[in-house]
């Protein structure tokens, strides 16, 4: 336990994803099995085992500790686990020596045993719910702090360690030097301790089969297009397609060697996310993997981004959740059918097979995402611009681009260059001033590379600026260079890692922001936040005077709010369409 | 008779003073007689009439201030009675840096110790902390929670000797304070066997060679060159904190920010600071040194000067032992005192 507890008190600490990986494969290759096996669980959330509840840790910490002092130090540390962890008293009680001497050595406690990762696992996973409150006493009793810390995040399945299971999966490849999607092949045959994938890695053993009858297959992505591209690629050989502003999903059917249908649904990066769709579970009644997009469809019209993120926001999958919240797969491509791998069919051979079955299926949960007709680039750009134009109708609101695709293009994992591109619909923008900036984190924590950014409102003395967003990338380094100099020459007041610019009606720097839409948030002061904002260009033309106003975002605001409640929406603007 | 505490020691605005024998502790502003427990700035001030304070304490104080830092020094022979008007005061290592002691001070009966800062902790840099018995104990509360739990420094000097094997090619920078702390680092590296060249700020260039003069063994330490930032991958560098987020990290290769620091317990001041390596290093007492030093003393008394007063006091109520904070100003060890909170701050981070 003590050495998963370094790994992940360095992890947690670490911003940069190659040094991440280096420590994984460090840990991977120098931990014995099962216990790195267990890790490689943890990190890549597929531990099976009730979790403990805060209210329990509270317990076994308040008996213990004197609750003036506990009160105090929660308030200072500010989380529960990382305070339990601090004050767990020693086996001496609550202080190292209460007799006047320094620790008593001849005291004889009974030597204390510190348990393995296999053990707290194995016992998690069989101890019986009123045996656990003395298991994990016992253990926080014979651990040190970062060891308590990193068992209590455990148990609590709070592990944020800003490591993906994709990153942890990459970490075993590069220990075997094989490509991370070989591992996402046969990820989902595996089980914890992994011991057969470790001695795969280190060329011990033979690949384990992969037996599961619907397992992941890494998805094919895209680039993004940029203006040059045009002049290099020739329309007619392209397909198009909208970008919906959805969830890419992975739906997968098979059977089991006893006959018994086995149905998955995957997100991009292969986490097993079926439990939160039932409704589409449901639907996936045929032998195949499927790609498409996770959408949410109210009376034949698809909804914003937004509305899919209420479904997605919410843990427990009620009825009513689903009877509100309807989702939908917006397939456009199919990767295996009937036990025939089809991908490396063309994806005019495989779009056929996908209509084929779509119209088999004849479900309303699983519909073909449309063809964009274009003969030219600025066919396409048209379209692009007003997806309605070319029949997008009702659904042109969710769609945020086109992708297009060679017509021959095989389906292949990762990004494999000149098949398939995005282009994005323009984002929106916003002229801001900046107010704040704050230090990076990482290579840029020496940079003030954060900057908090507002719009003009009325205020009770006249114009005023709010503060509607953060933004930390979008711009070069030597961008940087100029940002934080100007942060550092502007200054007029420090709050720890943050400093507050000059910023006023004739002073101050514009900022054009760049976002892709707005949310009403109550954790905001101007009741508004923004996605992905990023800064598109820095304004040092133009007077603070003439930055935007906050009415500029309530506009965009509303127009997403139609989405949201199409009903009332439509009740004051007369019939629905 | 014996003296009531109150007549022996007061408190006034320039800080904790002796009537009886006219003189102030680690005055916050400049007086005629001041007696200093150590050299760290928030202690020892220059522009006093008079100090009087241990031999090193006073070098310290001439280095850092220039020497003509008071208008006379003496110093104080280490665990001797020295009388001075109606009381007798008696200095006696305290563990915390180089020169650093408690101050007992005597008058009828009755014994005050002000501890000054203080840590219990081994540390190769300084002589140890030697328990004096008192009635009245006067000790700071840096560390005063019990969360604060300082481990052992091998394991965390272990931690940096970790990295720097695994990311041969990247810059350790350990921000560590000028004074005691930096000195303490690398005598806690070479104790661990590492005999590569530490490379050291600017800042902490005399105070370093002070320390060698005095016969702690640091080893070799140049001074990192201005044009050599570059080419120091995989060396490790002790900074001042304040230049760990500075323009000067910059030009280190892919530098490994660490700092060394009894606050480094808590993670998410780790992470305000922008650190990656936290090395939780104290030069104060700990919760447990703390508690357990003020039960060794046997003072039926306690006085809080600063830090988290109330949690200490609370402790002390709890073993019947009679505590007051005084609420001191000005005290904080150069840097290692708290930083303002700032809601702003605390907005941003629960923003989604
Ligand atoms: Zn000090
Ligand atoms: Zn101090």
């Amino acid at each position: 336990m003590n050495r998963f507890a370094a790994l992940l008190d360095r992890l947690a600490y670490e911003p940069r994803r190659n040094a991440k990986l280096r420590l994984l494969v460090d840990y991977f290759s120098h931990t014995p099995d099962p216990d790195r096996g267990y890790a490689l669980a943890a990190l890549t959330g597929s531990l099976m085992f009730k979790e403990a509840k805060a209210g329990l840790i509270r317990g076994l910490v308040e008996e213990r500790t004197d609750p003036f002092l506990f009160r105090m130090s929660y308030n200072y540390v500010g989380d529960l686990a990382e305070t339990v962890a601090l004050i767990w008293p020693g086996p001496d009680g609550d202080i190292r020596s209460t007799d006047g001497g320094p620790a008593p050595v001849g005291h004889n406690h009974p030597p204390l045993h510190v348990p393995t990762l296999t053990e707290v696992v194995e016992t998690l996973a069989t101890a019986s719910k009123s045996d656990l409150p003395a298991r994990i006493a016992a253990w926080l009793d014979a651990l040190d702090e970062t060891g308590r810390w990193a068992l209590l995040k455990l148990i609590t399945r709070e592990l944020r360690v800003g490591v993906s299971a994709r990153l942890a999966k990459t970490a075993v490849a590069q220990l075997g030097s094989f490509e991370p999607d070989e591992v996402e092949l046969i990820w989902h045959g595996l089980a914890a301790p992994y011991e057969e994938l470790f001695a795969w890695a280190e060329a011990r053993g033979p690949k384990p089969e992969s037996n599961n009858p619907a397992p992941f297959r890494p998805p094919m992505l895209s680039h993004p297009l940029e203006d040059e591209d045009f002049t290099k690629l020739n329309a007619g050989d392209f397909v198009g397609e909208w970008k919906w502003d959805g969830i890419r999903l992975q739906a997968v059917a098979g059977l089991a060697s006893d006959g018994r249908a086995v149905r998955r649904i995957y997100s991009r990066t292969g986490e097993d996310v079926s439990r939160a769709f039932p409704d589409l579970v449901e639907a996936l009644t045929f032998e195949g993997a499927i790609d498409g997009e996770l959408l949410i469809v109210r009376d034949g019209r698809v909804q914003s981004f937004n509305v899919l993120q209420q479904r997605l926001n919410r843990k427990a999958v009620t009825p009513k959740l689903i009877a509100d919240f309807p989702v939908h797969l917006r397939v456009y491509d199919i990767l295996t059918e009937n036990g025939q791998d089809l991908r490396d069919l063309s994806f005019a051979q495989r779009r056929k097979r996908l209509e084929a079955l779509v119209t088999r299926l004849d479900d309303p949960r699983i519909e073909l995402s449309a063809i964009v007709p274009f003969s030219s680039w600025e066919d396409l750009a048209a379209a692009r611009t007003d997806p309605d134009s070319v029949g997008a109708g009702l659904d042109a609101d969710a769609i945020e681009g086109c992708m297009i695709k060679r017509a021959d293009s095989p389906y292949l994992p990762g990004r494999p260059k000149g098949y398939w591109y995005k282009w994005k619909r323009d984002p929106y923008l916003v002229d801001a001033v900046m107010m704040y900036g704050q230090r990076g984190h990482g290579k840029r924590s020496s940079f003030y590379s954060d900057y908090t950014f507002g719009v003009w409102r009325d205020g009770p003395d006249g114009e005023e600026l709010v503060p509607v967003g953060k933004a930390y990338h979008g711009f070069t380094d030597e961008e940087l260079g100029r940002l934080d100099r100007y942060v550092r020459n502007h200054t007029v007041n420090r709050f720890g890692p943050v400093r507050e610019v000059e910023y006023g009606k004739d002073k101050g720097l514009v900022l054009e922001v760049a976002f892709e839409g707005l949310q009403r948030s109550t954790r905001h002061k101007s009741g508004v936040a923004m996605r992905f904002p990023r800064i598109s260009r820095i304004r040092w033309d133009k007077p603070a005077g003439e930055a935007d106003r906050i009415e500029t975002l309530e506009k965009i605001l509303k127009r997403g709010e139609k989405e949201i409640h199409p009903l009332k929406d439509s009740q004051s603007k007369g019939p629905p369409p | 008779m014996a003296r009531r505490s109150t007549e022996i020691l007061t408190q006034t605005p320039q800080g904790l003073y002796c009537p009886l024998g006219d003189f102030h502790i680690d005055p916050v502003r400049p007086v005629d007689r001041a007696l200093i427990t150590h050299g760290h700035s928030d202690h020892a001030r220059s522009g006093h009439r008079s100090v009087l304070a241990t031999r090193e304490t006073v070098l310290i104080m001439a280095i850092r201030y220039g020497e003509d830092f008071a208008g006379s020094t003496q110093a104080a022979p280490l665990r001797e009675d020295i009388r001075i008007g109606e009381v007798t005061v008696r200095f006696t290592p305290a563990g915390h840096v180089l020169g650093s002691a408690q101050i007992a001070i005597e008058a009828g009966g009755t014994r005050i110790v002000v501890s000054g800062d203080y840590k219990r902790a081994s540390d190769p840099t300084c002589l140890p902390y030697e328990v004096v018995p008192c009635d009245v104990f006067i000790t700071e509360a840096t560390f005063g929670l019990p969360v604060f739990r300082h481990p052992d420094t091998r394991d965390e000097v272990k931690k940096l000797l970790d990295s720097v094997a695994l990311f041969p090619e990247r810059a350790h920078i350990v921000g560590a304070y000028a004074l005691g702390k930096a000195q303490r680092v690398m005598a806690l590296l070479r104790e661990e066997g590492y005999d590569r060249p530490i490379y050291l700020h600017g800042a902490m260039e005399r105070l370093t060679e002070f320390y060698k003069s005095e016969g702690v063994p640091l080893g070799d330490t140049p001074k990192v060159g201005a044009t050599e930032r570059g080419s120091l991958g995989g060396a490790i560098i002790v900074c001042p904190p304040s230049s760990l987020q500075d323009l000067w990290s910059r030009r280190f290769p892919d530098p490994v920010s660490c700092f060394a620091s009894g606050w480094m317990r808590v993670r998410a001041r780790a992470r305000q600071k922008g650190v990656e390596l936290p090395l939780v290093i104290s030069d104060h007492s700990d919760w447990d040194d703390l508690c357990g030093t003020i039960l060794e003393t046997g003072a039926g008394e306690v006085w809080v000067t600063h830090g988290q007063e109330d949690a200490l006091v609370h402790w002390c109520e709890t073993r019947g032992l009679q505590a007051r904070p005084l609420h001191m100003l000005g005290y904080g060890d150069e840097g290692e005192a708290e930083e303002p909170f700032t809601p702003w701050v605390a907005m941003e981070q629960s923003a989604p």
